[in-house]
């Protein structure tokens, strides 16, 4: 029987409720949007409607396995507990290491953080949201004494301006961004900026954008505060009475003319004038900001110079303003609750105040607590290398591909002593290293809680019995804690006890004696299996004052600062660490797409999100491409001093000259060389320890192809033996991209290698090729079912893949579409529909131009009236209007 | 006065230039047609459907004796009748039987003999080669009261023969002096998949062979052919078609300068400016024919400088063949030499039976082999012929016109 659950997206930081309705026999689940849910009401992104189809079992780790066999989960806890306990009696408790990730539940965090510092007495535990929120996360502890956020999604509904810094909202935020996009549509007054180098999809509904010089974020916000004080913008009652530091925070932010300015962020004058103007004369104005701002080896201090043009108009805590981080994964914001990073203690408690770190060890009952502290995530790899971490547990994430100087981390993974993976993906490029594999839940079938970029926590409910053996991460983490002798303290029997606890912690003398923390979840304290089953949505604190939670801090200008008042920082602008030499002169900028979600184990199962950027790429300048001689659509090396790629030329203006820009997502699974993190420098900010990895300095080359293909395959084939190659999963299809530096003797013996074909079947390969061209095609085709196509050229122009791919979903071939299918093109009267534009709907460019103009649609409102595209996440918007501008 | 046009040949390309000639100026002659068979004339390429059964012999005729009649036209068959000399001086031609007939223009179209190898026992009663009514009423005539046929030559017309044999119930062996069969045109991808296809049908091949000697019986009647790797092969009628020759030896007799064929000019017009050739018997810049679409080409040239309008211009283009194997669809056109300069796009479906295969030089295309999907051909055919640039759209040329047409889509 179906039945409906609702339940949240394991995705970005918007945290989407989902209405999930689940056939828990048939293991499908059909995936809506909550219309109840206040993150969403019901809309949903491109990924996050595909979820259903990434629920398959198709590459999920099962089973545990210990040095490459399959084992019993005695066998594995009690190898995971005997490396843990070796290395701890052998070479200290900071010898060992936990490295988590924004995608666990809070509960896993929870216990995985009380373990760590709690028990075994090292704060040796990260996460991957180091690299995308922890500079946030020091610039709120600086400016408000806590990290915390202090408006919500509401609150851009009230705007009258909201700037996006950083953040491609369009693509990384999709459902945040609609919710902008509508607001602008019911309030002509409301004004977007966008502050991008690039311009993104973000653009699409700017009034205005700014392409400053990369990492001149900080020169731009203090050049504002200057202009604001100059212009009398400032709110001097509010400067006053509610904060400290502000002369100081003035005085570094220097009177630099407007002119000079615009000059340092190399921006023209007068936008930069219409921006701070607009600034200066709107009251209810948020600044959404994300990893363009954090990601930076500033990001700490480019938060700061953010907060600070709010606290000096005081324009914060009221409806409609304040700076507003967009959270990038589902539950960042959760594991910072739980003090999930290795320099947090628990509860918003930290390791600088000796109170905290007693409170928590009396909490705990520990007598071991850690008392300072730990690695963050570039720090622990750089000591893993250095044979300082002898043991490390990676929960949940793909460091091998995200860090930067990746290649690095795969180094010091490679010599390190035990490495433990619990994930629920078999093949990453992490799992590779590891020699103990733990079989952990995946999204559909984990029980606990996520907190979103408004502090809302949401119910994340399992969809599906646990598949094969995989067990909850705290599961896990208990068993572990167990075996070490701490059965007492982590004797939890589900979710709801650790939730409990965590909640009681928070609530843990937060308390006018002792001091009031922001975090507070007392009204949860004592909440029932069944009410914590029920949970709603709702937004921290949740306490006896708000027990419904509360839409905003600040409101009452009460700070988490020593003396409650906010803090002005003063800000010094600085370049990004590595500048651009003469052997690598370009910027490289790195970030995510539309349809992808971190190193792809996931959305990569879903063959709709792998249509819409099908490849790995490099986006280059038109005079970049000319100067270094790269072809639309060819191939280039990308090489800087940690490391190197190859990625498709994409080239476009939305760039600026002297930058790159390529996308995070490709891994050692999907390409020979897509991986953008070994070339990324492992420059971090020095408070935040956030690495800055929208900024390495790069050269690219064109890469000497001799020869350019791509092959569809019906099945999975073993990594094709080219110098190039990036798989990408399709409806029925694999698709590999191939080229290489020299061509294989004969071409239809190594696409008969590639297929690897039972004995030596020679019948039903479709040839053609020509000499003259270098052109080589062949089809292989059973009893007239496609099962593979190769495609070679001299260049990357190759016929289109869309309706070569269709053919994959067909049982039999038509007659005329085996005859043409090696001329790449569909039979006269079929046209194949481009290029995946709209995801949900599945909706190609062709299949949209030709309605554009045998119907005369004039609008997007037209075209998703005709053929629903754009109607559902919105996030194509910005390219169906590029349709529709770009019509003959 | 009407003048005098004699044509000497009753056949494909003599009596399509008189039927042009007709058309452009319906009274300028009295027309006198020598035709050695006694028939009106008949479509010669069609032969193998006779004898493969799918066509009747009425089927096959152009022009019946009363087509003559009702456009005035004076036809001399028969042996009597068979023009055994011509007389340039006398601007005459002089039959078997002493009679003459006189001419303003006289026309030779005394088409090709086969080709006879001269081994030994080639005069063997059974050893006839494919060329007329006569030989296929032969060769049906075997087929009911023998069993075993030898066809030497595996160029087009031997496969025919062999094909129609077969059909007829003959076992039947080809023997053939090269690797791949129709080697003048077809590459050996397209040679293997027709001999396949043949021995599908029941077609035995010697391939890469000679023969070395026909052996009789007693009534000097072939029993078998022995090769020169030694293998002998029963034998009850042995068809020759290893090719044929220009038939020009009245014009050679007559003084008209002849090399392999009847040197013609562009106007198919003989060292005799009374004297017209065309067909299989003539020999322009070098080349020979015996393929029908250059035959009727040459049948309109030589009958607008007949009838006096004096513009048109023999041009030759390369040339298709197509076999007349029921069932097997083959097209070949052009140059298959290959050299330097050529390049080649190819596409084989191998389960379907299909090969295709375009040479192109300097971006056009200069040959053409087409096996198992022929549709194309005619569009192959225009693009040899008029040698346009088909760099816009190569990519998609193997796979026809209407493809081709449309450009190719970019990632």
């Amino acid at each position: 029987m179906p039945k409906t659950i609702k339940t949240t997206c394991p995705y970005c930081g918007v945290g989407c409720g989902i209405s999930a309705e689940v056939d828990p026999l048939a293991r499908t689940v059909v995936i809506s949007g909550d219309v109840d849910h206040p993150a969403n009401f019901g809309r949903l992104c491109s990924k996050g409607s595909a979820l259903g189809d990434t629920v398959t079992l198709q590459g999920r780790l099962l089973q545990p396995r210990l040095h490459g066999q399959d084992c019993s989960w005695e066998l594995a806890l009690d190898a995971l507990a005997t490396a843990f306990a070796d290395t701890i009696s052998t070479y200290g408790p900071n010898a060992v290491a936990i490295y988590g990730s924004g995608q666990l539940l809070t509960e896993d965090y929870y216990v995985a953080n009380k373990l760590m510092k709690g028990f075994i007495g090292s704060a040796n535990i990260d996460t991957n949201s180091r690299l995308c929120m922890s500079s946030s996360v020091a610039g709120h502890k600086r400016a408000f004494g806590a990290d915390t956020v202090p408006g919500c999604y509401a609150d851009f509904e009230l705007a009258d301006l909201i700037i996006l810094i950083g953040s491609n909202a369009a693509w990384c935020h999709p459902v945040s961004f609609q919710r902008i996009r509508a607001a602008k549509s019911a309030n002509p007054l409301l004004k977007v900026v966008v502050i991008d180098p690039r311009q993104t999809s973000s653009c699409d509904i700017a009034d205005l954008h700014l392409p400053l010089a990369s990492g001149s974020d900080s020169w731009l916000f203090n050049g504002l505060l200057h202009y604001l004080h100059q212009q009398q913008a400032i709110d001097r009652d509010y400067i006053t009475q509610h904060t400290q530091g502000f002369s100081a925070a003035l005085t570094l932010a220097g009177t630099a003319s407007l002119e000079r300015v615009a000059q340092q962020c190399a921006l023209p004058a007068q936008d930069l004038q219409t921006f701070y103007s607009w600034f200066a004369a709107t009251e209810k104005v948020m600044s959404l900001y994300s990893q363009g701002i954090n990601q930076s080896a500033s990001g700490t201090d480019k938060v700061n110079s953010i907060i600070n043009c709010h606290l000096a108009t005081g324009r914060i805590g009221q409806a409609g303003m304040g700076p507003f981080s967009l959270t990038g994964q589902p539950n960042a914001m959760g594991g910072r609750e739980v003090g999930g990073l290795a320099h947090q203690l628990a509860a918003h408690m930290d390791f600088s105040n000796a109170e905290d770190i007693d409170r928590v060890a009396r909490f705990w009952g520990s007598r071991n607590i850690a008392r300072q502290a730990g690695y963050s995530a570039v720090e622990l790899f750089d000591a893993i290398d250095a044979g300082k971490v002898k043991a490390v547990w990676i929960m949940g994430t793909n460091p091998v591909v995200s860090m930067p100087n990746a290649d690095k981390v795969r180094q010091a993974l490679g010599k390190c002593d035990f490495v433990a993976v619990s994930d629920c993906i078999a093949a990453t490029d992490t799992t590779a290293l590891a020699h103990l594999l733990l079989p952990a839940q995946g999204w559909s079938e984990k029980d606990g809680t996520v907190t979103n970029s408004e502090r809302r926590i949401s119910r994340q409910r399992a969809l599906f019995a646990a598949a094969g053996q995989a067990k909850p991460d705290w599961w896990i983490v208990t068993e572990l804690a167990k075996r070490l002798g701490f059965a007492q303290a982590f004797a939890y029997q589900g979710a709801a006890d650790i939730f409990r606890e965590h909640a009681a912690l928070s609530a843990f003398e937060n308390d006018a004696e002792h001091g009031r923390r922001d975090f507070d979840l007392s009204a949860y304290a004592d909440i029932s299996h069944q009410q914590y089953a029920e949970l709603p949505p709702r937004q921290w604190p949740l306490n006896q004052d708000y027990p419904q939670g509360r839409a905003r801090l600040f409101a009452d200008q009460q700070f988490f600062t020593a003396s409650g008042k906010a803090q002005f920082i003063a800000v010094s602008p600085t370049k990004p660490v590595n500048a651009p030499n003469a052997a690598y002169p370009l910027i490289l900028n790195t970030g995510r797409l539309r349809d992808q979600w971190h190193t792809m184990t996931r959305t990569a199962l879903a063959s709709k999100l792998n249509q819409h950027k099908p490849e790995a790429f490099v986006e280059v300048h038109p005079a970049d491409a000319e100067r270094y001689g790269l072809a639309a659509d060819s191939l280039a090396e990308i090489n800087s001093i940690w490391g190197s790629m190859l990625a498709r030329v994409h080239i476009t203006d939305s760039i600026q000259p002297g930058n790159l820009f390529v996308p995070m997502h490709w891994t050692g699974q999907y390409a020979s060389r897509g991986r953008m993190g070994g070339l990324v420098n492992p420059v971090v900010d020095p408070i935040s320890k956030q690495p800055e990895s929208k900024h390495t300095p790069v050269r690219i080359n064109a890469f000497q192809a001799k020869w350019y293909g791509f092959m569809l395959s019906r099945t999975e084939l073993a990594a094709p033996t080219t110098e190039y190659w990036l798989k990408n999963t399709g409806t029925d299809y694999y698709r590999y991209e191939l080229a290489g530096l020299s061509s294989p003797a004969n071409w239809l013996e190594w696409a008969k290698g590639q297929v690897n074909l039972p004995g030596n079947i020679t019948a039903g390969w479709l040839e053609y090729q020509d000499t003259g061209l270098g052109v080589y095609r062949a089809a292989l085709i059973n009893q007239n079912r496609l099962d593979a196509l190769l495609f070679i050229g001299r260049g990357p122009t190759l016929p289109n893949r869309d309706w070569l791919a269709s053919l994959f979903s067909k049982a039999e071939l038509e007659p005329a579409e085996r005859q043409v299918v090696l001329s790449g093109l569909p039979p006269i009267g079929s046209e194949d529909s481009g290029k995946v534009i709209c995801a949900c709907f599945n909706v190609g460019e062709k299949t949209i131009r030709a309605a554009i103009k045998t119907q005369g649609l004039a609008t997007v409102q037209d075209v998703g009236r005709c053929l629903k595209a754009g109607t559902n996440c919105g996030s194509c918007i910005a390219e169906i209007r590029g349709l529709l501008a770009s019509k003959p | 006065m009407k003048q005098r046009l004699v044509v000497i040949g009753n056949g494909m390309a003599g009596m399509r230039t008189v039927e042009e000639l007709l058309c452009a100026a319906p009274d300028q002659y009295d027309i006198t047609v020598f035709g050695a068979e006694p028939y009106g004339n008949y479509n010669r390429i069609m032969l193998s459907g006779v004898l493969s059964g799918e066509k009747a012999l009425p089927d096959i005729v152009i022009n019946n004796r009363q087509w003559y009649a009702a456009n005035g036209i004076n036809l001399q068959t028969g042996t009597d009748k068979e023009v055994v000399k011509i007389e340039r001086s006398r601007r005459s031609v002089l039959t078997r039987d002493g009679s003459r007939a006189e001419y303003d223009k006289l026309l030779i179209a005394t088409g090709a003999k086969p080709v006879i190898a001269a081994v030994p026992g080639h005069d063997l009663a059974g050893v006839i080669s494919f060329r007329d009514i006569a030989d296929v009423s032969t060769m049906l005539n075997y087929s009911r009261t023998h069993q075993h046929a030898v066809v030497l030559g595996g160029g087009l017309l031997g496969l025919e023969a062999a094909n129609g044999l077969a059909l007829r119930g003959m076992d039947v062996t080809v023997i053939h002096n090269h690797a791949v069969l129709m080697n003048r045109q077809l590459d050996n991808q397209a040679g293997r998949m027709l001999q396949t296809a043949l021995e599908q049908r029941g077609v035995r091949f010697c391939m890469t062979s000679q023969v070395q000697a026909l052996l009789g019986n007693q009534q000097q009647h072939i029993r078998a052919v022995r090769c020169e790797d030694g293998r002998e092969l029963a034998c009850d009628l042995l068809v020759m078609a290893i090719g044929i020759r220009p038939n020009i030896s009245l014009a050679q007799q007559a003084g008209l300068f002849c090399q392999r064929g009847i040197v013609v000019n562009d106007t198919l017009q003989s060292y005799d400016p009374r004297i017209y050739a065309v067909g299989e018997c003539i020999q322009h810049r070098d080349t020979t024919f015996g393929l029908v679409a250059p035959l009727f080409a040459q049948a309109s040239v030589c009958a607008n400088h007949l009838s006096g309008h004096g513009v048109a211009r023999f041009v030759q283009v390369p040339t298709a063949t197509k076999l007349k194997v029921s069932g097997i669809n083959l097209f070949s056109a052009g140059d298959f030499s290959g050299g330097q300069q050529t390049r080649q796009i190819c596409y084989q479906d191998p389960e379907r039976a299909i090969y295709k295969n375009l040479l192109l030089k300097d971006n056009r295309l200069v040959g053409a082999v087409l096996y198992g999907d022929t549709e194309d051909g005619p569009w192959y055919q225009h693009l040899l012929e008029s040698g346009e640039d088909i760099s816009a759209r190569r990519d998609a040329l193997i796979f026809g016109k209407a493809y081709a047409d449309r450009a190719i889509v970019r990632h």
